[in-house]
C-alpha cells in the first residue's frame, strides 16, 4: 500500500491535476537548495515512472485507441461485411439515423434506467455488507467476507443462466416457491413483459456485483481513522449521527470511486440482458443494439457508429462523475 | 477441436514479427499444440448434433483409403450465432472453411458476395437426384446450385390422439387453424406453437403465408432499395389472424411468448399438451425420455401425426423448410477435395444412418428406403410427404433483417393484430434494409 504512493505522484502525473502535487510537495521543501535536490529526486523518479509505466502506457495506446479510432473511421461509412464492393462514405449519417430513431432512445433510457437502479441498490447494500465485514469477529472476518465474494467470483455468463433458469416459467422454481407473495403465482412469465423482466435482470447484476462495491466501501470504511468515531461517541453522538457526520464525509472519496466503477459497469451491461432476454419486449439495452447491428448484421458501419456513440456516453458519465463531484483517485490517502 | 488456419488478412510479412511467430509455433509444435498442416486435410464446421456429422467424418476419412481426412469444428448451437461466425470468417478469407453445415436462408448472403466456391457440374448433377425440391430451392441461389443438400427438415402436426378424440376431431385427413384452435379452446388444452422473439417466430410466419398463398418475399433477387414485402397483403392479415387468436386466447398457455422449440415440446409432454406443430427431433426426444423413466409410456402411445395444418380447408398447407446444406467457403486451399469429401458425406448411405441415428430426416427420397427408418421413425412418410410440399423461408440476402424484423412486430403474439402489425412490419422492414432505421 505505502509503495503505490509515491509511485501515485510519479507516474499518474500526466493525468493527476497539478495543484495537488504541488502542495503535496510544498510541505516539505522551504530553502532553494532543498527544493533543488527535491527536484532532482522527482526528476530521477518521474524518470523511472515513466520505465515502469510507459511500456503499458504504449500497449494500452494500442490496445485502446487503435480500435477506438478505427470504429470511428469505420462509423462513416455505409459498409456491410458481406457486401464488401458496396461499401461507400456516407459522412456523418450513420449518427443521424441512429440519433433520429427511436430505437436508439428507448434502448438509452433503459440502459440509464438500469444502471441508476442498480447502482443505487448495491451502494446501500454494499455499505451493509461493509459495515458487517468492518465489525465482524476476527475469527469469522475472512469466512464471511469469502461469502460475501462468492457472487462476485463466478462469471456473468453463468450467473445470467442460472438467474435465468430460475426464473423461468418451463424450468424455474421461483414461482412455485414464491406464489404466496401477491403478483406471484405459477403462471407468470418474468420474461415476456419488459418490467418483470428487467426486475430479474437487475436482481441479477445487483447480487452479481454488490460484492465489488462493497470491498471497494469496506476499504474506504477502513481508512476512516478510529479516534474520529471515538471523539463523536464521547461528544454523545447516537450511532446514525457518527454516521452521517463522520463516517460517510470521511470516505466520500471511496464512495465516488464506487459509484463511478459500477456505473460505468452498469452502463455497458450485456450479458444478462443477452441471456434472459436477447432485448425482447423492451429490454433492449445499448451494448445490445451495437452488438445486434455490427455482430449480426455484419453493419459494420452503423455498428461502428453506435459503439462510438455509446464510448461518449461513458466519457460523459466519467467527466460528469469527475468534474461535478470531484472524484479524486488519491483521495483516500486524506485520512492518513 | 483443431486450430483454423490463419485468415489470409493476418498473414503480413515482417522479419521480426517472422521470427518471434516462428518460436512461438516451434514452441506450439513441440509442445503439440500445433495446427495440422497436412494437405489433404479437411476442416467440416458442423452444427451441434448427436455425433452423427463427426462419425460420418470418421467413415469418409477411412473410405478416402488417404485421400484426405476430415476434422470437424464445432459451431455454436442456435442458427442466427452459426451464421455470424461462418459470415466473418469467409468474409475475412479464412482458408479453413473445407466445409461447412449451412442453415438455407442464410446461403443467398454468403453466396451473393461470392464467398462460396462454385459447386463442379458432376458433383451438382450427382448431389441432386432424388432430392427433394424444396431442399435443391434451399441450396440454390440466383438458379444456380451453390451448396449441396445434406439433410432436410419439415415440421408435422404433433397431436395427443385422445385430446383430439375427445374433441370430436378426425385426424385422418388434413386439418385447419381454426379447427385445431377449437379443438383446444372446447378441451381447455394449450396449443405447441413457438412465440417467442426469435428464429422460430419467423418460420411459423413464413409457413402461414405461404399457406395462405402468400410470400414474405415478392422478389427474392431485388436489392435492399428495390425489394418488395407481401407481408401487408391478405396472406398476412390471415397469417395475424392466427396468430393473434392463439396468443390473445391464451390458446398458447402462459410460456407462450418465451417457447421455443423445446419448451413447445415440453408443454405438450405435460397435461395439458393438445396440438403442436415442431421438427422431427420430438420424436427421439420422446423416446428417449420414456427410456430414461421421466416419462411416461401412455404419453408416448398417446402421440399422432400428420401434414402441418391448413389456413382454410380448400388449400394444401406449405410447411416450414429446415435442414442443412454443405458449402465450400471460396478460401478454401483444396476445393476439389472438399467436394470430393461432401460427395462422400451426402451419399444416401450416409442420409439414412444419419437419420436412424440422429433423428435429421434425409433429403434424399431415396434414403427413406431403408427398412431401418420405417423402425425408428414410425412418421417417415409423413416427413417426406411434408418436405415434398413443404416451402422455405424467404431466400434473399437480406434474409437475417426480414426475420429480425418480423421476430421484433409479430412477437408476443398477444400484441399482434391482424389490422395493423402486416403493414407496419412491412414499413419497419422496408426502412431498415434502405438504411434509414435501427433494427
Amino acid at each position: 500500500m505505502t509503495s503505490a504512493i509515491p509511485a501515485k505522484t510519479t507516474t499518474a502525473s500526466p493525468a493527476e491535476p497539478g495543484p495537488r502535487l504541488d502542495t503535496g510537495r510544498g510541505n516539505g521543501t522551504k530553502s532553494g537548495r532543498a527544493r533543488k535536490q527535491y527536484s532532482d529526486r522527482t526528476r530521477a523518479e518521474r524518470r523511472l515512472g515513466w520505465i515502469l509505466a510507459g511500456p503499458a502506457f504504449v500497449i494500452m495506446l494500442l490496445v485502446t485507441l487503435y480500435p477506438i479510432l478505427q470504429a470511428i473511421y469505420e462509423s462513416l461509412f455505409r459498409f456491410r461485411l458481406t457486401a464488401p464492393d458496396e461499401r461507400a462514405f456516407v459522412g456523418i449519417e450513420n449518427y443521424i439515423v441512429i440519433l433520429s430513431d427511436p430505437v436508439w432512445w428507448s434502448g438509452l433510457w433503459t440502459t440509464v434506467f438500469i444502471t441508476v437502479v442498480t447502482v443505487l441498490v448495491e451502494l446501500v447494500l454494499g455499505f451493509a455488507l461493509a459495515l458487517v465485514m468492518h465489525k465482524a469477529l476476527k475469527s469469522v472476518r475472512g469466512l464471511l467476507r469469502t461469502a460475501i465474494l462468492v457472487p462476485y467470483g463466478i462469471i456473468t455468463v453463468v450467473s445470467a443462466f442460472a438467474w435465468f433458469y430460475a426464473f423461468d416459467i418451463n424450468s424455474g422454481y421461483v414461482n412455485s416457491w414464491f406464489a404466496w407473495l401477491p403478483g406471484i403465482d405459477e403462471n407468470l412469465n418474468w420474461f415476456a413483459q419488459g418490467p418483470t423482466a428487467l426486475f430479474v435482470i437487475m436482481a441479477s447484476e445487483i447480487w452479481k456485483t454488490t460484492p465489488f462495491i462493497s470491498l471497494l466501501l469496506l476499504a474506504g470504511l477502513a481508512q476512516v481513522p478510529d479516534e474520529l468515531s471515538e471523539a463523536a461517541k464521547v461528544d454523545g453522538a447516537t450511532w446514525w449521527e457518527q454516521m452521517r457526520k463522520v463516517i460517510v464525509p470521511n470516505m466520500k472519496a471511496a464512495i465516488m470511486v464506487a459509484v463511478l466503477f459500477r456505473a460505468l459497469d452498469a452502463f455497458r451491461i450485456f450479458d444478462n440482458v443477452f441471456i434472459m432476454t436477447n432485448g425482447a419486449y423492451g429490454t433492449e439495452v445499448l451494448s445490445l443494439l451495437a452488438y445486434r447491428q455490427s455482430i449480426s448484421r455484419l453493419e459494420i458501419g452503423l455498428g461502428s457508429a453506435v459503439s462510438v456513440l455509446l464510448f461518449l456516453c461513458v466519457l460523459l458519465i466519467c467527466f460528469v462523475a469527475i468534474k461535478l463531484f470531484k472524484v479524486d483517485l488519491a483521495g483516500t490517502q486524506g485520512g492518513k | 477441436m483443431p486450430t483454423s488456419r490463419r485468415t489470409r488478412s493476418a498473414v503480413k510479412n515482417r522479419p521480426r514479427g517472422t521470427v518471434l511467430a516462428g518460436l512461438v509455433m516451434g514452441t506450439l509444435v513441440m509442445s503439440g499444440c500445433g495446427p495440422a498442416q497436412a494437405d489433404n486435410s479437411l476442416t467440416w464446421y458442423i452444427n451441434p448434433d448427436a455425433g452423427g456429422q463427426a462419425a460420418i467424418a470418421q467413415k469418409c476419412s477411412d473410405e478416402s483409403g488417404g485421400r484426405y481426412s476430415i476434422e470437424t469444428s464445432l459451431l455454436p448451437n442456435d442458427a442466427a450465432s452459426q451464421r455470424e461466425q461462418l459470415a466473418r470468417r469467409l468474409a475475412a478469407g479464412d482458408a479453413s472453411l473445407d466445409i461447412m453445415s449451412l442453415d438455407p436462408p442464410f446461403i443467398p448472403e454468403l453466396a451473393e458476395p461470392g464467398f462460396l466456391a462454385p459447386v463442379p457440374d458432376d458433383v451438382a448433377e450427382a448431389t441432386t437426384e432424388n432430392v427433394v425440391e424444396g431442399a435443391i430451392a434451399g441450396a440454390t441461389w440466383k438458379d444456380e446450385l451453390v451448396t449441396v443438400p445434406f439433410w432436410a427438415n419439415t415440421q408435422i402436426l404433433w397431436y395427443r390422439k385422445s385430446v383430439a378424440e375427445a374433441a370430436g376431431l378426425d385426424m385422418s385427413g388434413p386439418v385447419t387453424w381454426e379447427q385445431i384452435m377449437e379443438a383446444a379452446r372446447s378441451q381447455e388444452k394449450t396449443l405447441g406453437v413457438q412465440g417467442q422473439q426469435g428464429e422460430s417466430m419467423t418460420v411459423w410466419v413464413n409457413a402461414l403465408i405461404e399457406s395462405a398463398g402468400g410470400s414474405i418475399i415478392v422478389d427474392p433477387e431485388a436489392t435492399a432499395d428495390t425489394v418488395e414485402l407481401g407481408l401487408d397483403t391478405d396472406a398476412g392479415v390471415a397469417a395475424a389472424e392466427v396468430i393473434s387468436t392463439i396468443g390473445k386466447d391464451g390458446l398458447g398457455g402462459p410460456g407462450l411468448p418465451t417457447q421455443d422449440e423445446n419448451a413447445s415440446l415440453i408443454g405438450f409432454q405435460g397435461d395439458t399438451g393438445s396440438f403442436m406443430v415442431n421438427w422431427p427431433f420430438v420424436y427421439p426426444a420422446t423416446v428417449g425420455a420414456v427410456e430414461a423413466g421421466t416419462l411416461d409410456q401412455a404419453v408416448l402411445d398417446d402421440i399422432g401425426w400428420g401434414i402441418y395444418p391448413r389456413m382454410t380447408e380448400d388449400q394444401e398447407a406449405a410447411p416450414p423448410l429446415g435442414g442443412i446444406n454443405l458449402g465450400v467457403g471460396a478460401a478454401s486451399d483444396n476445393p476439389e477435395l472438399a467436394y470430393e469429401a461432401i460427395q462422400c458425406i451426402v451419399s444416401v448411405e450416409n442420409q439414412s444412418e444419419y437419420f436412424v441415428t440422429n433423428g435429421n430426416p434425409p433429403a434424399n427420397t431415396e434414403a427413406y428406403e431403408d427398412p431401418r427408418i420405417e423402425e425408428s421413425f414410425p412418421m417417415a412418410e409423413t416427413i417426406r410427404d411434408s418436405l415434398q410440399v413443404a416451402a422455405p423461408r424467404p431466400q434473399t440476402p437480406f434474409y437475417n433483417e426480414v426475420s429480425t424484423g418480423i421476430q421484433q412486430r409479430w412477437a408476443p403474439p398477444a400484441a399482434v393484430d391482424p389490422d395493423s402489425t402486416p403493414q407496419s412490419s412491412s414499413d419497419f422492414i422496408t426502412s431498415v434494409l434502405r438504411g434509414e432505421q435501427l433494427l
